[in-house]
């Protein structure tokens, strides 16, 4: 069975926010045709905090999790830093107590990301949220694994799913949020909450794919 | 874009400490947290607390409304960004003396999820927080969507209703009920001439076309109900009147009372042009203006426009508004 360790796996996280940095602008970008414009300096900002505390301490993916998730709830505000830092705690917690992480760990870990952020938002799918990626990319993972398909292979599922979620949202009218005041003038757009989704899921699971290589030429 | 910014990452820091100079009198920082202002009395032993909280850029809202009989604490927020969880929980214990909590706040998604995580924060911690959402601008959902009302210029009404009466020793239900009902008697509507800009972006985050403007718009640019040629300001001053007070079925001889607030880059003389026709509209229909603000009461960054906020008084509402405050915003 595909796993890998949790213990050495904090640096995950270090390039997510790298990802989400060299996406500033681009994030902004798209925030600002129907939000803001500040999505992409938020984001980068708490990313950045937290990377700034992670880097060179030798952490688990869990305990990064955690100081991520506590730096976007505690310090950055808005509706993204509640949202993905209720998410990426909760990631935390599951996989806490689990030294090495291998599928079903990681989809229960995501499943109580997605409960999470459904204990402080209304959205649903199709309000062109951030939910259009994250709920089919997490069915897609659950799916490739329940069809018995390597941990690897899930990840692709994921990722994959998240991209076209992404993508749906630029043909959704905007049902909350700021962006949500639009209507019809949303269309066209993609969601900057949605985009940035996608980029990290994309992202965790090219990390996790490259720790999986590691653990099997280890000889786990 | 020229501002006067030192580091545009860092405007809300270089804001909160100028303010909190020029106000040392009345204001504090929070004891533990930089992003929350509080009442240099507070909290009050046996009072309940009053707070807010939201993104900045609106100056002097939010924070400017923090004194002496008015809120205790504000939760403050980047440029148009909502506070942290933790910021409204830090302001709640600013502002607790032991009898609860209300935070009166405005419907914006970003509010409703930190306040949601605030109160549980809180009740962890034996702090009881009521909340009322304001939900007064008339043009950002139709009459069978209240709820789904942004909150705006009235929430200054509210919380002073709801300031007054948590200072005469009221519950915690009296004073949530209170700023319940003065919420209830607001409508506002806003007319938006020209962008803002946040200076991270840089550049404006919408755009009105010169010679026209955007009726019903939002205090971050959230579009209107329509774009039309800019005409007099007499026009858009009935315009204005009619949208608000038609919303809201007042009987002849109602007492309200009215405040005009620029949105940041409009001239104050041109809010008193406004005010002209405003004032003469609203007696034409038969109410009676008990008190008027024109002023810079609450913005949004350097757009060009203005708001109109009608409230109905009762007589409880009408004592407690009248009630002296002592906050940096001139009331």
């Amino acid at each position: 069975m595909q796993q890998f360790d949790n213990a050495s796996a904090g640096d995950i996280v270090l390039s997510l926010a790298d990802r989400i940095i060299e996406n500033r602008a681009y994030l902004s970008e798209i925030d600002g045709k129907i939000g803001d414009g500040d999505h992409g300096v938020n984001m980068a900002k708490g990313f950045g905090m937290a990377a700034d505390r992670i880097r060179g301490n030798d952490m688990s993916l869990a305990s990064a999790f955690d100081t991520l998730g506590t730096v976007l709830m505690t310090e950055i505000g808005g509706s993204m830093g509640p949202l993905y830092g209720i998410m990426f705690t909760q990631f935390a917690e599951t996989i806490e107590a689990s030294p090495s992480i291998g599928a079903d760990t990681f989809g229960a870990m995501l499943g109580s990301g997605l409960e999470g952020i459904q204990t402080i938002g209304s959205a649903k799918v199709g309000d062109k949220t951030l939910l259009d990626a994250l709920v089919p990319a997490i069915e897609a993972f659950n799916g490739a694994n329940a069809a018995g398909k390597p941990f690897a292979d899930a990840l692709d599922a994921m990722a994959a799913a998240a991209e076209q979620g992404r993508d749906s949202t630029r043909d959704l009218v905007a049902r909350i949020g700021r962006a949500s005041r639009l209507g019809e003038r949303s269309v066209g757009v993609l969601d900057a909450g949605a985009t940035s989704c996608a980029l990290i899921l994309a992202t965790l699971a090219s990390g996790a794919k490259q720790k999986l290589l590691k653990s099997a030429t280890a000889g786990h | 874009m020229q501002r006067f910014i030192n580091n545009p990452d860092e405007v809300v820091e270089d804001t909160v400490k100028g303010f909190v100079k020029a106000h040392a009198g009345i204001v504090r920082l929070g004891s533990s947290n930089p992003r929350v202002i509080a009442a240099r009395h507070a909290p009050v032993p046996g009072k309940v607390g009053v707070i807010t909280g939201g993104g900045s850029g609106h100056e002097p809202a939010f924070i400017g409304y923090t004194g002496r009989n008015m809120l205790d604490a504000v939760a403050v927020g980047e440029l148009f960004s909502s506070p942290t969880a933790k910021s409204f929980l830090d302001a709640a214990r600013e502002a607790n003396g032991g009898k609860g909590v209300v935070c009166l706040y405005g419907n914006y998604a970003g509010d409703n999820m930190n306040v949601k995580m605030a109160i549980k924060l809180a009740a962890k911690e034996g702090i009881e927080i009521a909340t009322v959402v304001a939900n007064d601008d008339v043009c950002s959902a139709g009459p069978d969507e209240r709820e789904k009302r942004r909150g705006v210029a009235g929430e200054i009404f509210m919380w002073k209703c709801a300031g007054a009466l948590a200072a005469e020793g009221a519950s915690l239900d009296a004073v949530q009920a209170t700023a319940q009902r003065a919420i209830d008697n607001c409508r506002s509507i806003g007319v938006g001439l020209g962008p803002c800009t946040l200076p991270a972006v840089g550049h404006p985050n919408f755009l009105i076309e010169p010679g026209t403007m955007e009726v019903g718009i939002g205090h971050h640019g959230e579009p209107g109900v329509r774009v039309e040629p800019l005409k007099p300001a007499a026009d858009i001053a009935r315009d204005m009147v009619k949208i608000v007070l038609d919303d809201h079925a007042l009987a002849a001889g109602t007492e309200v009372v009215v405040l005009v607030s620029g949105l940041g880059a409009t001239p104050v003389n041109e809010l008193y042009i406004l005010n002209d026709t405003i004032e003469a509209e609203i007696v034409g229909r038969g109410l009676t203006i008990h008190k008027t603000y024109v002023g810079n009461y609450f913005t949004s960054l350097e757009m060009v426009g203005a708001t109109l906020t009608v409230m109905a008084l009762d007589a409880e509402l009408k004592r407690l508004l009248d009630v002296d405050v002592d906050c940096p915003a001139r009331l």
